[in-house]
């Protein structure tokens, strides 16, 4: 078979467009769950991540990495209301290190230091990334108790815990 | 190829949504990243403008995924690439796409197209992607992972890599095909799956084939190995929280233009141990690699077609002065490193922790040359040079200490300090061409945070570098105000006030604010951007000064 290879990108783009918009149809009937990646946690076993649940409650995925100040100061402010937000709503905190080769061994004794109770996954090829769409960190999400995706916010600035507390407040009622 | 996986996309995308509505039709999501910017003359920091005046680099991932199919690909646009950026990357097309079959019950996963993997701790292969470095070294051909039965996880690869971009994928030259095998022996062995100690072996192997050929040395006529082999033996363990491994890594028989065309065997070994005691949590580690740069084409350099890749001993800095001036690149062919970090918490609520604790920690790190001897005659020719021990040469590559302390005084203030002491070799990682030699220098950093109103915060940063060396010293400050949930603004000054060449102490001044929802962020900037270098597994890259317009966006969905 022969293809004009002047018209890769008007193909492409026609593609782009289409997939676009077919998310937008279907974001409301068909909401994205959490991928399926076989990741590491600090103790060496492995997690599907398909198979992330909180029996029935909220959970977040926070994408982060131990050279990233903003990340790391949205996840130690998470830290200060983790407690009380799992008294009021149930919800877990599932933390992705994207730390590559270079920097994933100070992953755990940054987080042991720093106090952390979040579950912690290792992501040093980025596979969750990719898959969760990630372009920088931090990313965090948020999925309801049915696992499926409610919110999500890429930035983070001092306060924003207040936003995502709303939002975990909003599943309950 | 990538017509074919274009078309299949989107008659899945077309045909699961014409089908009856009660069959799943299947989720695509995707994300956008844009970044343009446009230039201007400014001859003070020697700003190039190049004759397009501006760049534009753009990228889209779509991924569908119904049930255990899932196919996705990458539209990249350089139009030109921004300055910087490898200027070869050129035109608009899909520069990755793929299509996969995975079931996790059965414990299968077929990937075919590109593809991102790393066998262990990268030193035999990694392929991945650096966007920012212009570095991508994606895989294309096929990936078949496997968990026969419970703790053991199999990895396969055949294919080429990604070298170059011209409004469509371009392939190196050679293939590359490996095996990764790893076993949980606490999953494997019933009974031990919940017990603290864990052990985790594993083995890679991976060759590399490339067309041949004679190639002359002095007076001899050598022969090119056409397949390259490396093999690496590793071994982690658990223990609680405490995690150790060991790294042994094999390569023979890879004459290539990084190592001179030695036929050297390449060596490499890394330990690490991460534990904690009380409120101290610790990192060592060591490492060493000897003629370990491994590439799918043993004629390229730099940034083209690695099959591995060697990570730096430094820490990753984020402190503009810290991070940007004398970053450390591995030196690929050959390298004694080691790095100790120490953290300390002093407890919220105690008398010297203060009511939300204290946090300190302390990192060094080191690399020196190699401790090798040169052979002559013959053998120097087709070996090149003897190792003589694990242990470390006498000529210092890089030497980083630092030391941070961080607080939270109140709700409403924080402040963090550093100080480090750098002692770069600009030798060895050649990151300035003013300078040969060794560069001393002290860095201080002071960082404060205040929360101003409900959801409103002010963040300042003030740096300086003191050196005698080079471009002397430098000073920098930034300061940046956030609202919650949505807007944020920051300025950003760097002041070369050393300079002993006084008309180059000269003020970087950029300026830049942005609107976020969501997942959607929007940035724009303006003013002049330094020159800088970035490195990444043994290579630099120079971005030179620039002065102008700065968009970036992006989105996921």
């Amino acid at each position: 078979m022969h293809f004009n290879f002047h018209k890769t990108s008007h193909a492409a783009k026609s593609l782009l467009i289409a997939g676009v918009m077919l998310s937008i149809i279907m974001g409301d009937s068909y909401a994205q769950s959490i991928p399926s990646v076989r990741l590491k946690d600090l103790t060496g076993s492995t997690i599907d991540t398909g198979t992330l649940e909180n029996e029935g409650n909220p959970i977040v995925i926070c994408f982060w990495a131990t050279w990233c100040s903003p990340c790391k100061r949205e996840l130690n402010n998470y830290m200060d209301y983790y407690g009380d937000w799992q008294d009021e709503t149930g919800v877990k905190i599932v933390a992705v290190s994207i730390d590559d080769t270079r920097s994933i061994n100070r992953v755990s004794p940054y987080v042991m230091s720093s106090g952390w109770e979040f579950d912690i996954l290792l992501d040093p090829a980025g596979d969750f990334k990719r898959a969760m769409q990630v372009v920088n960190v931090p990313h965090t999400f948020l999925y309801n108790g049915d696992g499926e995706l409610v919110w999500s916010h890429n930035n983070y600035a001092e306060g924003d815990e207040e936003e995502l507390y709303e939002e975990l407040i909003k599943l309950e009622n | 190829m990538k017509h074919f996986i274009a078309f299949f996309t989107f008659g899945m995308l077309v045909g699961g949504v014409v089908k009856s509505q009660e069959i799943n039709p299947g989720v695509v999501s995707g994300n956008i990243s844009v970044l343009f910017q446009s230039y201007e003359e400014d001859s003070l920091i020697g700003a190039v403008v190049p004759p397009g005046k501006s760049g534009l680099n753009a990228y889209s991932n779509l991924i569908y995924t119904q049930g255990n199919f899932s196919a996705g690909l990458r539209y990249e646009s350089y139009l030109n690439s921004v300055l910087g950026f490898p200027g070869r990357f050129k035109g608009s097309g899909i520069g990755y796409r793929y299509a996969r079959w995975s079931d996790r019950e059965v414990g299968v996963d077929v990937t075919v197209g590109n593809f991102y993997e790393t066998f262990g701790r990268g030193y035999l292969f990694r392929s991945y992607e650096a966007r920012d470095l212009g570095l991508d070294n994606a895989m294309d051909g096929v990936r078949i992972l496997l968990n026969p039965i419970e703790g053991v996880a199999v990895k396969m690869i055949y294919g080429k890599q990604r070298l170059d971009f011209d409004s469509e994928l371009i392939n190196g030259d050679g293939i590359v095909r490996g095996i990764d095998a790893e076993v949980n022996l606490n999953d494997l062995i019933p009974g031990l799956a919940d017990a603290k100690l864990r052990i985790t072996p594993s083995y890679s192997f991976v060759s590399r084939f490339q067309e041949g050929g004679n190639i002359v040395k002095d007076t001899l006529i050598l022969e090119l190995p056409k397949n390259v082999a490396g093999w690496e033996y590793g071994a982690t363990v658990h223990y609680g929280m405490w995690k150790g491994g060991v790294h042994l890594t094999k390569k023979i028989n890879d004459p290539s233009a990084d190592n001179g065309y030695i036929y050297k065997d390449g060596e490499a070994l890394m330990g690490y141990l991460t534990g904690n005691i009380k409120d101290f949590s610790f990192l060592l580690q060591r490492s060493i690699t000897d003629n370990m740069s491994f590439r799918s084409d043993r004629d390229l350099l730099l940034f083209d077609t690695p099959i591995n890749n060697i990570p730096s001993t430094t820490k990753n800095h984020t402190y503009n002065l810290a991070a940007t001036l004398y970053p450390y690149a591995t030196v690929i062919n050959g390298e004694s490193s080691f790095r100790g970090e120490l953290y300390y918490n002093l407890k919220r609520g105690s008398k010297l922790g203060g009511k939300y604790g204290t946090k300190m920690n302390l990192v060094f790190s080191t690399s020196y040359s190699l401790d090798t001897i040169n052979l002559s005659g013959v053998e120097g020719i087709v070996n090149g040079y003897q190792r003589n021990s694990w242990g470390f040469g006498d000529s210092l590559n890089v030497q980083d200490i630092s030391f941070e302390i961080e607080r939270k005084f109140s709700k409403n203030f924080k402040a963090k300090a550093m100080y480090m002491n750098l002692q770069f070799n600009t030798l060895a990682t050649p990151v300035t061409t003013d300078f040969k030699g060794i560069v001393f220098a002290d860095i201080f950093v002071l960082e404060t945070q205040i929360k101003t109103a409900k959801r409103q915060s002010l963040r300042t940063e003030f740096q300086a570098l003191f050196t005698e060396q080079d471009k002397g010293d430098w000073a920098t400050a930034v300061v940046e105000y956030t609202w919650s949930p949505h807007w944020f603004a920051s300025i950003i000054d760097q002041y070369n006030f050393g300079n002993p060449d006084e008309a180059k102490r000269v003020h970087y001044l950029y300026g830049s604010a942005g609107y976020i929802n969501g997942p959607h962020r929007l940035s724009i900037g303006y003013g002049k951007r330094r020159e800088g270098i970035f490195c990444v597994g043994g290579v630099c890259r120079a971005v030179p000064a620039s002065s102008g317009l700065e968009l970036t966006f992006t989105s996921s969905f």
